[in-house]
């Protein structure tokens, strides 16, 4: 299936409020998916016999900038019997100033690779996701504070005592 | 913050009168680096593996917001030191495509990248099996393929000047051309390699204390291995014929000739430790015969003349354009990606993401290890063959 059909099938599947956006400029195109319906999407794909996107490659949590107020994640899905490939994107406005982190569907139930990928996400970027069964820092120790890859993250000036430079 | 309790906080904190938590690790031979894995255990018997890590994070990511394109290539090296080659053919490559110059690359700068890369994928499993070897007890196999590894690094070192982090491939082009007579020596490697490999193979594959130890132990059957991500040898193992290099076909490979070996369960059933051990042998021996490829035609359509520039195509400025780009290659451990978010203005890209392979194969730790013993774990610990520096970045 190419990328149009997929897209219609999702359309079929879900109605037409499944899809934001549609972003076909660059070389790779992606799908802007309705953050609410992210999980039942990822899972209609894998199990779809017509995708059976049954891989997913990587999950990277982004931060669109400040001026943006915009949080995100971007699936890369690959399917082994049908050698395709998949972008998927979600996106959510957010006010970085409010004690609550942005927060989007985890997808761990669909693929278990999900799982680290998100609990990344969440270490780096301050992403939430609803569902994921273990959400603790993973790369960087339990006592972080703050979220590095943000771009408004400015490093502390020391950890327990060490200076940092 | 988070309000539900985390999995690991229920795992640990009430534990059964006969169970105890056993430490393993950060500094721990057989946890090859700095990885902390905490065990839940009944007497030898692993009820649950947590592993914890990042004590190797050197920030890629964070570094990379204030890099161009040409200067990540150091610390892409710097990921899966035991494949900087790799690493680096992978990166570049993702970039060339989104410059749109990857079809314009000469043909004998993608042989050489190939010929290098392989050699390095080489050094690489042979690590793989030397450690494994001493993981479980072998002595010999590790000092064997160390000393084989060694001709490797000599010669990488001899072509990029440095002798694990090499910064040789670049960004349409080369650092520099092969040296003078490196063609000559790799061929006088390959043909002193075959004989130590077969050595090699009888001293491991067919040992019974080997088998006994690996054969049946650590099984992971293929649903679970896609599930959980598992990619290169892991995913091999489990029977799978699965190689990027023939899915994407990129640079030179279509041209090339080598199969993909696959687990059978020869010994005990398909996917367990031994599996994957012998997929990375029977991986070594179709690396052997790219490279002897490789070396056919560098020496004869490909040859090198004077004129030949490496450096001739390498872009002035390295502007993509605005897009969102992941880039797929195969590494000894997998499928690495890299994820890049450009903005069209700068050489300094918004954001590259790196897929690790070895942090998705590790994450299916906890699920194959559930219920074995301690020594076992440590028998499938090696046969995953991680690298710290991958895992975390």
């Amino acid at each position: 299936m190419d990328f149009g059909e997929i897209k219609n099938l999702l359309l079929n599947k879900f109605g037409s409020g499944v899809l934001v956006e549609e972003q076909t400029t660059g070389l790779q195109h992606a799908l802007v998916i309705d953050p609410e319906q992210i999980a039942n999407v990822c899972l209609e794909l894998r199990d779809n016999e017509q995708t059976y996107f049954d891989f997913l490659s990587c999950l990277t949590g982004v931060d669109y900038g400040v001026e943006e107020k915009k949080f995100g994640v971007v699936y890369h899905l690959a399917s082994i019997p049908f050698k395709s490939q998949l972008t998927l994107k979600v996106m959510k406005e957010h006010d970085r100033t409010s004690d609550i982190l942005p927060s989007f569907q985890s997808v761990c139930e669909v693929w278990r690779t999900a799982e680290w990928h998100e609990r990344e996400a969440f270490d780096l970027t301050g992403i939430s996701f609803e569902g994921n069964p273990d959400l603790r820092r993973i790369l960087l120790p339990d006592d972080w504070e703050g979220y590095p890859l943000r771009k408004d993250y400015v490093a502390a000036e020391e950890y327990k005592g060490i200076k940092i430079n | 913050m988070l309000s539900a309790k985390t999995r690991y906080t229920q795992l640990t904190e009430h534990l059964e009168p006969e169970e105890m938590i056993i430490n393993m690790g950060p500094q721990h031979p057989s946890t090859h680096g700095v990885l902390r894995l905490e065990l839940i255990t009944d007497g030898e018997i692993v009820k649950e593996v947590i592993p914890h890590m990042g004590y190797l994070h050197r920030c890629f990511e964070k570094h990379c917001e204030s890099l161009s394109y040409q200067q990540i290539i150091p610390f892409v090296d710097r990921m899966d030191y035991l494949a900087s080659m790799n690493n680096d053919h992978a990166f570049v490559m993702g970039v060339e495509r989104m410059l749109g110059i990857d079809k314009d690359i000469p043909k004998r700068i993608e042989y050489i990248r190939v010929l290098v890369c392989e050699l390095n994928r080489i050094g690489s499993h042979l690590i793989a099996i030397g450690t494994y070897g001493i993981d479980i007890g072998a002595f010999t196999p590790f000092l064997w393929c160390f000393r084989d590894r060694e001709h490797i690094m000599n010669m990488l070192e001899w072509a990029s000047g440095s002798r694990m982090l090499y910064n040789y491939i670049w960004v349409g082009g080369l650092f520099y051309d092969l040296p003078v007579g490196f063609e000559e020596r790799c061929r006088e490697f390959i043909e002193y390699f075959k004989p130590k490999l077969k050595e090699l193979d009888g001293l491991l594959t067919d040992n019974q204390i080997f088998i006994n130890r690996t054969a049946g132990v650590g099984i992971l059957p293929l649903d679970v291995a896609i599930n959980y991500g598992c990619s290169g040898p892991m995913l091999r193992g489990s029977g799978l014929k699965w190689d990027l290099r023939r899915v994407d076909e990129y640079s030179v490979y279509p041209e090339l000739e080598f199969d993909i070996p696959v687990g059978k369960g020869e010994m005990g059933k398909a996917g367990d430790c031994w599996d994957r051990y012998k997929v990375r042998v029977d991986e070594i021996v179709e690396s052997v015969r790219i490279i002897e490829q490789c070396l056919e035609r560098l020496q004869k359509e490909l040859k090198r003349t004077p004129e030949f520039d490496p450096r001739a195509k390498l872009p002035k400025k390295i502007i993509p354009k605005e897009q969102d780009f992941y880039v797929r290659a195969e590494n000894p451990k997998g499928e690495l990606g890299y994820y890049f978010m450009t903005d069209g203005k700068t050489e300094i890209p918004k954001r590259v993401k790196a897929r690790a392979p070895s942090f998705n194969n590790l994450s299916v730790l906890p699920e194959i290890a559930r219920g074995v013993l301690i020594a076992d774990l440590v028998a499938i610990l090696g046969s995953i063959d991680i690298v710290l520096g991958e895992v975390d970045r």
